[in-house]
């Protein structure tokens, strides 16, 4: 304990403090461009930018696309993570990078993939004009782009917290009489839910920012697919401060994205007092914690 | 009630296969690490399917390859006390014990349930406990709770894997006389896996299965086991070595 107290004491050398000099340089690039971001425009600028045509139905759009496509992302795909997680095997294994090669092919890429399947010459184009249905260039499509794009983000991080569910608590509920639906629901759920939450923030945030598939299958027209990333873009070819007063308000819906992602999953794994399975704070890698 | 277990299967690298029976008296398993104990008792217990054989309770078959049948856990009506007590970590110690009638077809109200868990944990001396988390239970309170939450739909079976390990030695002591007790007043039958001797005598001389890399290596009441060990493993757990 006196080696430790004296060793506090020492003035550190050069070399000592070499990992936290070196570690400035990242975060300098990290902030700056955010602290620029927020210093560059007068309150006058914002509320102008917000006065504009362009603001509105973006937002809006934005707001209604990212909720729909958050809430396709949980409904269809914590079956999936389920399965990934509760099927150990070379199967899931293909399936894990099926579902982790929309994270590293560029979101054109997928855009450009989603008119090969659905576009009016693509895979099942000719069938769904039969339909009576387009997707392409709708708002249904700019769903369809935020939901390929983000929601592997959600799967892996439900099936990482999935796999963490102590398997002897599933099998005492279903010893206790419960069915496999009932254990997944007050068991499985309950415990993958800090690691499902932040999954969820993060899938949120990455369709918040969803530019490149949007503009190639959705296209960029105001009101039906032109969504706040869009308008940025577009808005800086005319009026710069729409597009600073439109990124501030995705910087401040982000910055909103990150209290479920960091303290709710505490507050739940704090609730549960360390307990196994749901103790960790989840999705380390993704969430950076 | 005679039962029966005669399973071959597949886990971890290793084939078991494994047969014992038993009547009321408990059974103890004992074994060194990797044998099979604990995948024995999810094989019992549903969890896992073996490749082949019969798993039979009194009339009630819960598993026969050759007939097909294949009961789902929650059909089995067995008490599965994992290592570590399995406890739910999200519930009180009340919902925890109520668990059983929460779901499935001895579903019962809330208040009812609650009702009937709070009359179980008085009567396993637990009754202060019931609004606490595991979390903040000591190993002896929650072998308790799991105890009592694995009793309370009346198994027919109860699998315990090491009932007593988690725990200083102290607290083994007394919780062993205690255990022991509650096992013999249920008369349901019971397998408990254990690494220690003590557990054995405790349970008052009861039929010993001595298991290793996947297969009976020697069974039958303890005494003969400890004056006669057939293997390596089993004579030093009876410190005969």
């Amino acid at each position: 304990m006196e080696d430790a107290g004296r060793a506090v004491k020492r003035r550190r050398s050069l070399a000592e403090r070499a990992p936290f000099l070196a570690a400035i340089p990242m975060l300098a690039i990290l902030a700056v461009p955010l602290i620029a971001l927020a210093g560059a425009s007068s309150p006058g600028d914002i509320a102008a930018g917000a006065r504009h045509p362009l603001f509105a139905p973006a937002l809006w759009l934005s707001t209604r696309t990212t909720l729909v496509s958050l809430a396709a992302m949980v409904v269809l795909g914590t079956p999936l993570a389920w399965w990934m997680a509760s099927r150990p095997g070379r199967g899931s294994r293909v399936v894990e990078t099926l579902v982790d090669l929309p994270i590293v092919v560029p979101p054109a890429v997928m855009g450009i993939a989603l008119l090969e399947a659905f576009g009016r010459n693509g895979l099942f184009g000719p069938a769904l004009s039969a339909l009576g249905l387009q997707i392409p260039f709708t708002t249904t499509a700019v769903v369809a782009a935020q939901v390929v794009v983000s929601a592997p983000f959600y799967i892996q991080a439900a099936a990482a917290a999935f796999r963490r569910v102590d398997e002897d608590l599933l099998i005492v509920a279903r010893t206790l009489g419960h069915s496999p639906a009932s254990a997944f629901f007050r068991v499985a759920v309950p415990l993958a839910l800090p690691g499902m939450v932040a999954g969820a923030a993060l899938a949120w945030a990455r369709a918040l920012g969803e530019f490149g598939a949007t503009l190639l299958f959705a296209g960029n027209f105001t009101g039906s697919t032109q969504t706040m990333p869009l308008a940025i873009y577009t808005a800086l070819e005319s009026d710069a401060r729409v597009a600073v007063a439109l990124a501030l308000v995705l910087v401040a819906a982000s910055a909103l994205l990150l209290v479920p992602l960091r303290a709710v999953p505490a507050l739940i794994a704090r609730r549960l007092g360390g307990g196994r399975g749901g103790g960790r704070p989840p999705l380390q890698g993704f969430a950076g914690s | 009630m005679q039962w029966s277990v005669e399973v071959k299967a597949r886990a971890g690298g290793f084939h078991l296969d494994v047969g014992i029976e038993g009547d009321r008296a408990p059974v103890v398993v004992i074994g060194p690490n990797g044998s099979g104990k604990t995948t024995l008792l999810r094989i019992i217990a549903g969890a896992y399917r073996p490749r082949a054989g019969r798993i039979r309770f009194g009339d009630r078959t819960l598993f026969d390859s050759a007939a097909g049948i294949d009961l789902a856990p929650e059909e089995r009506r067995v008490g599965y006390v994992p290592q570590g007590y399995g406890l739910f970590p999200h519930l009180p110690v009340i919902d925890n014990v109520a668990f059983g009638l929460a779901g499935g077809p001895r579903r019962v109200p809330g208040t009812e349930r609650r009702g009937t868990a709070a009359e179980i944990l008085a009567e396993m001396e637990c009754g202060h406990l019931a609004r606490r988390y595991p979390a903040t239970l000591s190993g002896g309170e929650k072998q308790r709770v799991a105890l009592a939450r694995a009793l309370l739909p009346a198994p027919e079976m109860l699998l315990l894997d090491e009932p007593l390990a988690a725990m200083d030695v102290a607290a083994r002591r007394g919780l062993r006389a205690w255990l022991t007790r509650r096992l013999a007043c249920r008369g349901a039958p019971a397998i408990v896996v254990t690494h220690d001797v003590r557990d054995v005598h405790a349970l008052g001389s009861p039929v010993v299965v001595a298991l290793e890399g996947g297969t009976v290596v020697q069974s039958g009441p303890a005494a003969a086991l400890a004056a006669r060990p057939e293997t390596d493993f089993v004579a030093e757990f009876f410190g005969a070595a």
